[in-house]
């Protein structure tokens, strides 16, 4: 069943991780660091000079509040960081310092995420663009430190904004836009910056960092559409009833669709910057795929090296590489992915009693208005942290080929567990 | 104090009528009382509860200073947040006021109970705001279920009285000591029968640098089973009966009681307070005659340990 593939076909290079590099960059000023991915984020934090940074300690995302400590301790920051007694606090102090007017950051993973569950959506439904860098985490119980996205995909319909990254470059190019993008007027949402748990947050890779001044331009300061001013008293917060509720809902949904195009918008002033974007999605040699594998975070840059060493071997197999998975652009992946045959998904998450899990089901719904529909599979991974190497990648295609000469494919399947 | 109390009365009043709270709730006469105390701009967070419910029911608001509810047990923290996300602008030069008093506000489940973490932490950390407790013995706004401020004996929709029990049978958390023990400068009894006492202490509580602490004893005519009428005479006699004693804490162990209490020659049977309670009722009933005797024993005895502690023989 499993392809053997070569170690040296295993390895990431440069070329897959890094973001497109686009030729008019002007690569002046900037510096190369060794950052872990955590490191990568606190940097950006310290640079888009945030006013409250309010957080409680949880593996694997300490390093950011730990690092964020020291630019206070040495006097680098004007930040004023709140060390609050719990992940809940994190984020009800966030809200306070955002109502405010106050540009605010937290961060968190698993547990800790889990106990803010409650004001994630008070801060989204207060419309404060918060920013909160997620470590993906698995959750309790059994207590586990190490990576899968069952913490942030719980919190999908939180009404953050989600982006995953595959890099530590990523994370720190993401952090940075991310106050643009949930600040913008149309959004006014918070936002969820996600690195895989020590996969990405305590592993260093290099990192280009762009000069302070740049990204202090780029961003600007916050400029909040209604804040607790006691010159222009408004009340934020009241009860809403059957008469109201549903409509402040309503504009929570419009607002998250504006985000596609208010991504589309920051990147493009960021790659005018630094000569790197992302894109919502990207795709890796997916033109004439017949399998297309579909993924995000770590997984993406291993299945981007299967499918290089599956090209190699003939097979019309391409990658396409989520990052923004809230809002999902369905509208875009149903075009992207209309002529595959089969859709690969591999997500670290699994959803109990569920039809299938996160991913997938977000998926098939793009694709099922499609007119010559493509199979779609389910893969569960990595759960806890189990590593995902490669070949749990080519068993995955392997096992979609099969299914698509069968024509069937089960809702999901597990894959690198003992059964 | 270099301002009168008779200047700080002439003050707007900063909730307008028209609100929905219940006729005879002690909650709007606390909150027109501290508003009285405000020595300039302010910002107001509120917990979830009666206050937060009844005032703010969109697209309508009784608040006209700039209010915050964001959830149930976390108002400390969202107070914690709107201080030092004020004190970053302001000392990056982009805060039009020179200062801002933070008010969180919590009814006494929100405080007592499920807020007592975030309260806890925000003391810790000694931001500059401070922090009410409107306490009105349960929590009234989800249909009067026990919470740790109810008093033995009181009978909540938790808490029974029935055939084999009083209603609740444990004792009332000392929030006040508890809070003090977090040696903040700060904290006082107050009740809005005396307002002069409360404007004053409450006005100190603006004041000091660190956090404050103010434990307002407010009746509830719904969840008390009183005369709407009978709000001030009950919390009159919260004070002379020893129910809700009026002191001050100063810095976690200076203890000053307050001229109310000071002045009792001695303290008025818990019974009277308790007769114009429905709450209270069955314990007028001989199966709880030793109940309501154990409960009187035990005002008195935190009485008498009050006193030593203000130094009053």
């Amino acid at each position: 069943m499993n392809v053997p593939i070569p170690a040296s076909k295993w390895r990431v290079s440069d070329e897959m991780t890094a973001a497109t590099k686009s030729s008019k960059t002007t690569e002046s000023s900037s510096n190369i660091e060794g950052l872990t991915g955590d490191a990568a984020i606190a940097r950006a934090l310290k640079q888009c000079d945030i006013d409250v940074l309010s957080a409680y300690p949880i593996t694997p995302q300490t390093i950011i509040v730990e690092d964020y400590q020291r630019f206070f301790a040495d006097g680098e920051v004007k930040t004023k960081v709140i060390p609050v007694e719990s992940e809940h606090s994190a984020m009800s102090a966030c809200i306070g310092a955002s109502a405010a007017g106050a540009r605010v950051a937290t961060t968190s993973a698993s547990a800790g995420l889990a106990l803010m569950w409650e004001v994630l959506y008070c801060a989204s439904g207060l419309r404060l663009p918060i920013v909160l860098a997620v470590a993906n985490r698995a959750l309790s119980a059994p207590i586990n430190i190490h990576n899968d996205w069952s913490d942030s995909y719980g919190a999908r319909d939180s009404g953050f904004i989600q982006m995953y990254c595959q890099s530590c470059q990523e994370a720190y190019d993401t952090t940075i836009m991310s106050f643009k993008i949930a600040e913008n007027h149309s959004v006014l949402l918070p936002a969820m910056v996600c690195i895989d748990g020590f996969i990405l947050s305590h592993n260093v890779e290099h990192v280009e960092l762009l000069p302070d001044e740049v990204v202090r331009d780029f961003i600007g300061i916050r400029d909040p559409a209604q804040v607790l001013d006691p010159d222009k008293p408004i009340t934020i917060g009241p009860i809403c009833f059957t008469d109201y509720y549903f409509e402040v809902k309503e504009q929570q949904d419009r607002a998250m669709k504006e985000v596609f195009r208010v991504y589309k918008e920051v990147e493009s002033e960021f790659e005018k910057i630094s000569g790197r974007s992302y894109g919502i999605y990207e795709t890796y040699r997916t033109k004439d795929a017949d399998i297309v594998l579909l993924t995000h975070s770590s997984p993406a840059g291993t299945a981007k090296a299967v499918v290089d060493a599956l090209r190699d071997r003939g097979e019309r197999v391409g990658l396409l590489r989520l990052k923004l998975f809230r809002p999902f652009p369905a509208a875009e992946i149903g075009k992207e992915l209309a002529s595959a045959k089969a859709v690969a998904v591999f997500e670290k998450c699994l959803s109990f009693g569920a039809a299938a899990n996160p991913l997938a089901l977000e998926v098939r719904t793009a694709l099922y208005e499609q007119p010559k529909r493509p199979l779609v599979t389910d893969f569960v991974i990595g759960l806890g942290g189990r590593d995902v190497p490669p070949t749990v990648i080519v068993e995955g295609y392997n096992k979609t080929k099969q299914y698509l000469e069968k024509g069937k494919a089960p809702f999901y399947e597990t894959l690198g567990v003992r059964k | 104090m270099s301002v009168k109390l008779k200047d700080m009365i002439q003050s707007p009043q900063i909730m307008s009528s028209g609100h929905r709270m219940c006729a005879g709730c002690a909650a709007p006469p606390i909150i027109k009382i501290m508003g009285f105390a405000l020595r300039g701009p302010t910002i107001i967070c509120n917990a979830t509860g009666c206050l937060e419910v009844a005032t703010t029911i969109y697209p309508q608001t009784a608040w006209r200073i700039p209010w915050i509810h964001v959830a149930f047990e976390n108002v400390a923290a969202v107070a914690s947040g709107i201080v030092e996300g004020i004190n970053a602008m302001k000392e990056k030069g982009r805060y039009k006021h020179e200062h801002v008093d933070v008010i969180a506000i919590g009814g006494d489940g929100g405080t007592f109970d499920i807020g007592f973490g975030s309260l806890s932490g925000a003391l810790e950390r000694g931001h500059d705001f401070v922090y009410m407790v409107y306490d009105n013995g349960a929590y009234q706004n989800t249909g009067i279920q026990r919470s740790g401020a109810t008093l033995p004996g009181q009978e909540t929709t938790t808490s029974w009285a029935g055939k084999a029990e009083p209603g609740k049978r444990e004792r009332k958390k000392p929030i006040a000591e508890i809070v003090a023990a977090h040696r903040i400068p700060y904290v006082a009894t107050v009740d809005p029968f005396h307002y002069r006492d409360f404007i004053t202490k409450f006005r100190k509580a603006l004041e000091v640098e660190g956090p404050a602490f103010i434990h307002a004893f407010s009746p509830c005519p719904r969840g008390w089973r009183s005369e709407s009428s009978k709000s001030m005479e009950l919390a009159k006699l919260a004070v002379e009966t020893g129910i809700h004693p009026l002191y001050e804490i100063i810095n976690g162990d200076e203890y000053i009681m307050s001229a109310p209490s000071k002045n009792l020659t001695e303290l008025k049977p818990v019974d009277e307070y308790m007769k114009l309670q429905g709450q209270f009722k069955h314990l007028f009933s001989p199966q709880w005659e030793d109940f309501r005797k154990q409960v009187q024993e035990q005002v008195t005895a935190d009485w008498e340990r009050l006193k030593k502690k203000c130094g009053i023989a």
